[in-house]
């Protein structure tokens, strides 16, 4: 109790501060936008289908060594659909993300239990090669990360290595920067340095670059939380024009950005084991966003999400 | 105050401060003005740097122009052909030191061949592959050859590998038999001493160099950039090709230069296994002469002109060494600039 306590606390006097600042520009966004949203989701939720699943994780447990990070983690994510992973800082949202393309096999110790089926196949079987899922399943950075190489080679090193014939390369670095909406920025330029754009030309091209193997998923992590809300905006809109071709998950600390893009949205929270002070993250609430931000079931999710941490 | 308000980044400061809310109209600035025993600290220590700086620069020049007072004769005696010429006759005041300048060049060019991939492999490895504690044993034993002195290699090179090597060359230059090409590089009488076992010894010595620098380098290698390659699907070697070697390539540029220096005035290693036989020949496996190795077998019995054309030797190497590096970091820094935009 004593910690739950100190936890609301502390998250009382960080909201007021934090939400003011980025009231102005998430306001009128809602306002235009939340109707809209609600309009398509009401639609789906009529189908009567579910969406086909992309991937199913079934109680799944992350363990860095010793260190339990995430636990009984169970969620399915729909087919062309925008699913997001909300939650508070250290709650195992990119550990969990990173879980989906074996990003986390690159990390020593880590170590994953249960199981994530990618259309039925299980993602951490024996015969599984990570080289593989990852040319499948994209993946975009919290910090832009574009190799120090001009526009076009960074684009170009995704296909090559996948077996692109070098005369289809032309075709495919025009047509994943389109994509990116970025093409036309970049046309005149594309020998020149990546290094030299923008925080948020950067990141188009990550998208691009990720894009260009023609994954099936994109996983973004945070990936506009280095940006300015201009170039955020850009890459919002750029996630609803994907969604037609991938399937993507985001990992956000942005409830208003979650609640804009995402169809449907995972909450995270963590645990803190009262004697080893460890956090232990796990998962919530998964539901239709609009219900998550309407009306969850769970009253974590709900102080959450209106701003009441606990 | 007055006078120091014109300063238009304090003036705009202060004004910010003044309107803070809460701060009060008479928010208290003193601490803001610079007091006159503020960035004392920073004053000195600029001045030490300054001054290293400097005396690195005029040991440098004093070096050249010492050097090059004590070569004089020599070169007035020879004129320019002193680098050009192939004629060496200390008797007859000959000093065309061609064939030193060229075998400098052959074995430091086979030093670096043999050493960068096999310090390059060695970096990597140590930072990509190898398990946690064989890349400490690795680390230890490379960081220990830069440890053993030259003259050690330099007589292990003598006793040791020279005659243990003969066949070896005797072998392969029997097979290249009268093949095109590769005849007049690997084929001629080979010899245990010889530019070859020279170019061996020098790239044992540098791989401890070569290796250690640019592991430093590829460890600063950020770790988003080796993901933004696995993400792609990429393998280890195409995460290394895309990631790690572009963004150190400067430092491990930066590293094989160091190296090639070492390789380039390396003398009692050199001198113990190069043959001592100046000579202009593609044959690898011939003996041959450096410009260090000359210098330091001839240098106790030099007098006159003589000594004076072995200094001027050391002022042909010096300026060589200069001009090799100052083209690489060109090379390197106009390469950055393209990829980097830095």
């Amino acid at each position: 109790m004593a910690d739950e306590n100190y936890g609301r606390a502390l998250v009382g006097e960080i909201a007021p501060g934090g939400t003011p600042l980025s009231m102005p520009n998430e306001s009128p966004d809602d306002a235009e936008l939340g109707p809209a949203d609600m309009v398509v989701l009401d639609d789906r939720v009529a189908e009567p289908a579910p969406a086909p699943a992309v991937f199913d994780v079934d109680d799944l447990h992350v363990y860095y060594g010793g260190y339990l990070a995430v636990r009984n983690v169970t969620l399915q994510v729909a087919r062309h659909q925008i699913t997001a992973f909300i939650g508070p800082s250290g709650c195992g949202k990119t550990t969990v993300l990173r879980c989906f393309d074996r990003m986390n096999d690159l990390i020593p110790g880590c170590r994953v239990e249960g199981t994530i089926t990618y259309h039925g196949v299980d993602l951490y079987g024996d015969d599984i090669d990570p080289v593989e899922v990852r040319k499948r399943i994209g993946m975009v950075f919290q910090k832009p990360n574009p190799f120090p190489k001009s526009i076009y080679d960074n684009v170009a090193f995704g296909p090559k290595i996948s077996g692109a014939k070098k005369s289809d390369l032309d075709d495919i670095v025009e047509s994943a920067l389109t994509k990116a909406a970025l093409w036309d920025e970049v046309k005149d330029r594309l020998g020149t340095s990546a290094m030299g754009m923008s925080g948020g030309q950067q990141q188009r091209l990550c998208i691009a670059r990720a894009i260009a193997v023609q994954p099936e998923v994109v996983l973004m992590d945070e990936p506009c939380s280095a940006l300015d809300p201009i170039a955020t905006a850009r890459i919002e809109d750029l996630m609803q024009e994907l969604k037609q071709d991938y399937t993507i998950i985001i990992v956000t600390h942005n409830m208003q950005q979650a609640g804009r893009v995402s169809d449907r949205t995972a909450f995270f929270t963590a645990e803190v084991s009262p004697e080893t002070e460890q956090r232990t993250g796990v998962l919530v609430e998964f539901d239709l966003t609009e219900k998550i931000f309407s009306n969850p079931s769970d009253e974590r999710t709900e102080n959450y999400v209106t701003g009441r941490f606990g | 105050m007055p006078d120091r308000s014109a300063d238009p980044e304090t003036g705009a400061r202060v004004s910010l401060l003044e309107r803070r809310p809460g701060g009060g109209g008479n928010a208290d600035l003193t601490g803001l003005r610079s007091s006159r025993g503020a960035g004392r600290g920073d004053a000195v220590f600029g001045w030490i740097a300054l001054g290293a700086g400097i005396t690195v620069l005029a040991v440098l020049g004093l070096i050249a122009l010492s050097t090059t007072k004590e070569a004089l004769p020599a070169f007035q005696q020879q004129g320019p052909s002193f680098v050009w010429s192939n004629d060496w006759n200390p008797n007859q005041g000959k000093f065309g030191a061609l064939a030193f300048i060229y075998g400098t060049v052959l074995v430091s060019f086979i030093a670096i061949l043999l050493s960068v991939p096999v310090s390059l492999g060695i970096a990597l490895f140590t930072n990509e592959v190898a398990p946690r504690r064989l890349r400490r044993a690795i680390t230890y034993v490379v960081d220990l050859l830069a440890a053993i002195p030259s003259v050690v290699y330099g007589l292990w090179g003598l006793l040791v590998l020279a005659p243990a090597i003969k066949p070896v060359y005797e072998s392969i230059a029997g097979t290249v038999g009268s093949w095109p090409v590769l005849s007049a590089v690997l084929g001629g009488k080979p010899d245990g001493k010889s530019f070859m076992t020279a170019g061996i010894i020098l790239a044992i010595m540098i791989t401890p160099i070569i290796t250690s620098l640019s592991r430093e380098v590829i460890a600063t290698v950020p770790a988003q950039q080796r993901e933004a390659a696995m993400a792609l699907g990429a393998t280890r070697w195409e995460m290394i090709r895309a990631s790690v070697i572009p963004w150190s390539r400067s430092g491990i540029v930066g590293a094989v230069m160091l190296g090639l220096g070492r390789a380039m005035g390396e003398t009692i290693a050199a001198a113990l296994v190069i043959g001592s036989s100046a000579q202009i020949t593609l044959q690898v496996f011939d003996p041959g002469d450096a410009m260090p190795a000359y210098i330091a077998n001839q240098f106790g019995e030099a007098s006159g002109t003589f000594r004076s054309a072995l200094i001027g030797l050391g002022v042909v190497l010096f300026a060589i060494t200069i001009a090799v590096n100052l083209t690489a970091r060109s090379v390197v820094t106009r390469f950055d600039l393209r990829t980097k935009g830095v």
